[in-house]
């Protein structure tokens, strides 16, 4: 079964739509980019998945393991698999990562009729995860996100990631204000995690994060519509070309097909 | 009878009685008490006119013929019976007082250091202990209506003698209890707390109600910290729901001491605090912060005041409401800073988080400074829940509920996180993470 499948969606906020048609298959194991200027509906496509609460659905549908996406809290899409690292992760200042962290992880095993963790398996868990995307033990003592520096944000949400296993995870312009020696650390966490069983949506302006977390698709989005779709060649295409031919179609890059 | 009467009659009658039969106690406090309830006599209640309650209209208080709390209920309670209020896991010593009588079968008094008492009051007037006189009625005035009250109706209470240089290991728990008696009753619970130079000590002053009964708990604190001592005191307010609480606690503080507390208001229908400090000489360290949760259509108001009357001392405020429901709170903080009073660094700060839209806070700092070469810092803000924040924690899995409550006491916790008696914390963490709403 696919993970995930969305058909013919359609989003609008505000009474504007933005999301106008999208058609998407991702199955466990894949990597899919998802290309296209500012504006095109990316962040859109990735809040309606995780159930930001600002958008309305028009149209169409969304399955995660052919079960109605839309129509579960947020907090039911995470218990169900799905992950969204957030271009701008939230500053939670009074709450210590660790509380959080295990509140989240507790939670989710919850709803997956799992034991909660108790505080030593919690740690012992943790220091796992820790080890293998390299980060200091002492992000778990920080109050969430508050006054972490842009790359350790977005670390912390690939550690988050990480504790709570999800089988798709959503990666918002992670790669937006990162260096490029932290933007290697967050791939090589993304990359760390990659397995037949998960599948990963990876949202970015630049092709840049695709010569480090390599995808096995690209789309590209405009204007609310997936308008082509190929292999990861297509990433260094539109890096060449850049979006203009967008607007007039006649620089369009070679469809691959996928 | 006494329903009959107006209320301010009622309670000058009222004295009358208290005179004649429970007004025990040394012979020099007869006077006080006789000044003290003519002066309530002369000016009665205030009314929300009045500056000081603008916000917080006492006439509920006023009209309800409260009859003074007879004591003999409290003695037929057990150890049971208050369990949920005692802190037990805190350790120390415990001084017990049921509807303002001392109860001695549920007190326990811990490791004291020589020299150290924490008993009642009417145990010291009959020990002539040297403290009471120079210190008792000498630093809270009764020129206002509930002081006033008080301190006519003085009979008992609680002291806490902290003497020269010694430390006080384990916290000192002065719990009050209030039960209901089937009619409106007012207890007047009175403390004395001298802390002599070099001392140290943690009090911990807890008003709780057994019960849902009409009560109205008018208390009043002085606190007395000499030289280079250091207390840390906590109030913890968790009277029921139908309940009225007034208090004030007076603070005098000589040179070089160090004083803190932490107000912590849960329960009780109508809630007002006064914190007053004197900062009589220099270099003082003076701390008052505050936490308020208030549902309901409760109303919390905490008023401050701090008197900075000589150079070089160092004040802290900081007063967090949280708000649900049609809940009310009010904060007033007021800093002096006299003529004297150079070098004097003030800072205040008012937090409120509303919860609802019918939630309301009213929030007035009151800055005076007489003095040229002070930092005097003040600053409000009132806030709501951020939705993004909220949207953050339920995208992790934590369910809608429970992020709520992770935000309310995130926003408590650097009030929390100053509370060093584990007991208090713990409890505080439990409630702020799960009760809220408490419907």
């Amino acid at each position: 079964m696919a993970l995930l499948e969305i058909e013919n969606l359609h989003a609008e906020v505000g009474g504007k739509e933005i999301l106008r048609g999208i058609n998407l298959i991702v199955n466990p194991g894949e990597v899919h980019a998802i290309m296209g200027p500012n504006g095109s509906g990316k962040s859109t496509l990735a809040g309606v998945l995780a159930g930001r609460e600002a958008y309305s659905i028009t149209e169409g549908a969304v399955r995660f393991k052919g079960k109605d996406l839309l129509d579960l809290e947020p907090e039911e899409r995470a218990g169900e698999g799905v992950f969204l690292a957030f271009q701008y992760p939230v500053e939670l200042p009074g709450v210590n990562n660790q509380y959080f962290l295990r509140s989240a992880l507790n939670s989710v095993r919850k709803y997956r009729g799992q034991e909660p963790l108790d505080g030593v398996e919690f740690l012992k868990l943790v220091r796992e995860k820790l080890n293998i995307l390299h980060i200091d033990r002492e992000l778990m003592t920080r109050p969430v996100n508050h006054g972490f520096s842009g790359g350790e944000k977005k670390r912390n949400e690939i550690f988050q990631m990480a504790v709570l296993e999800p089988q798709l995870a959503i990666l918002d312009e992670t790669d937006s204000g990162l260096d490029i020696d932290a933007l290697r650390v967050v791939a090589d966490g993304v990359n760390a995690l990659r397995s037949p069983e998960r599948g990963f949506v990876v949202i970015t302006h630049y092709q840049r994060l695709l010569d480090y977390i390599v995808p096995d698709f690209v789309h590209v989005l405009s204007q609310g519509r997936i308008v082509q779709s190929g292999g990861k060649e297509l990433a260094l295409e539109l890096e060449a070309k850049g979006y203009g031919w967008l607007e007039t179609d006649a620089a369009k890059p070679e469809l691959v097909t996928a | 009878m006494t329903q009959t009467l107006k209320p301010r009659e009622g309670y000058v009658q009222a004295f009358a009685e208290f005179e004649r039969g429970a007004a025990v106690g040394p012979s020099w406090l007869t006077p006080l008490r006789k000044a003290a309830i003519s002066r309530f006599g002369e000016i009665g209640f205030p009314s929300r006119h009045d500056e000081e309650w603008r916000f917080s209209n006492p006439a509920a208080i006023a009209e309800t013929p409260y009859e003074l709390a007879q004591t003999g209920h409290g003695l037929r309670m057990t150890a049971s019976d208050i369990a949920s209020y005692a802190f037990e896991e805190m350790g120390g010593t415990r001084l017990v007082f049921i509807d303002g009588g001392y109860v001695p079968s549920l007190t326990v008094i811990g490791k004291l250091p020589q020299g150290a008492v924490v008993g009642s009051l009417s145990e010291a007037f009959a020990a002539h202990h040297p403290a009471i006189e120079p210190h008792l009625a000498r630093y809270a005035k009764f020129d206002t209506a509930f002081p006033a009250l008080n301190t006519a109706f003085l009979s008992d209470g609680a002291f806490v003698y902290i003497p020269r240089s010694a430390v006080v290991k384990e916290p000192i728990h002065l719990l009050f209890l209030t039960t209901d008696a089937g009619k409106p009753t007012v207890s007047h619970p009175r403390t004395l707390i001298v802390a002599e130079e070099n001392s140290r000590a943690t009090i911990v002053e807890s008003y709780a109600g057994i019960g849902a009964g009409t009560t109205l708990t008018n208390a009043v604190t002085e606190v007395v910290v000499g030289q280079s001592a250091n207390l840390d005191h906590y109030k913890l307010n968790r009277e029921s729901l139908s309940a009225a609480h007034v208090a004030t606690m007076q603070v005098q503080m000589a040179q070089q001491s160090v004083f803190s507390s932490h107000s912590i208001n849960l329960g009780g229908s109508f809630v007002r605090n006064d914190a007053n400090a004197v900062l009589a000489a220099e270099h003082i360290e003076c701390t008052l912060n505050g936490l308020a949760l208030i549902d309901g259509k409760r109303l919390v108001d905490n008023h401050t005041a701090i008197d900075h009357a000589m150079p070089n001392c160092n004040s802290h405020e900081l007063y967090k409401f949280i708000v649900d429901e049609q809940g009310r709170g009010v904060f007033n903080g007021k800093i002096y800073v006299r003529e004297d009073a150079q070098k004097t660094d003030a800072k205040q700060t008012n937090q409120a988080l509303l919860l609802s839209a019918d939630a309301q806070i009213n929030t007035k700092p009151q800055l005076e400074i007489f003095a040229d070469d002070v930092k005097c810092t003040h600053g409000a803000t009132i806030g709501q829940l951020d939705p993004e924040q909220q949207f953050y924690l339920q995208s992790r899995g934590i369910p809608k509920a429970e992020a709520r409550n992770l935000l309310i006491y995130a926003f408590a916790s650097d009030v929390v996180s100053r509370i060093k008696v584990p007991a208090l914390r713990a409890q505080l963490d439990a409630i702020l993470l799960s009760e809220l709403p408490r419907r």
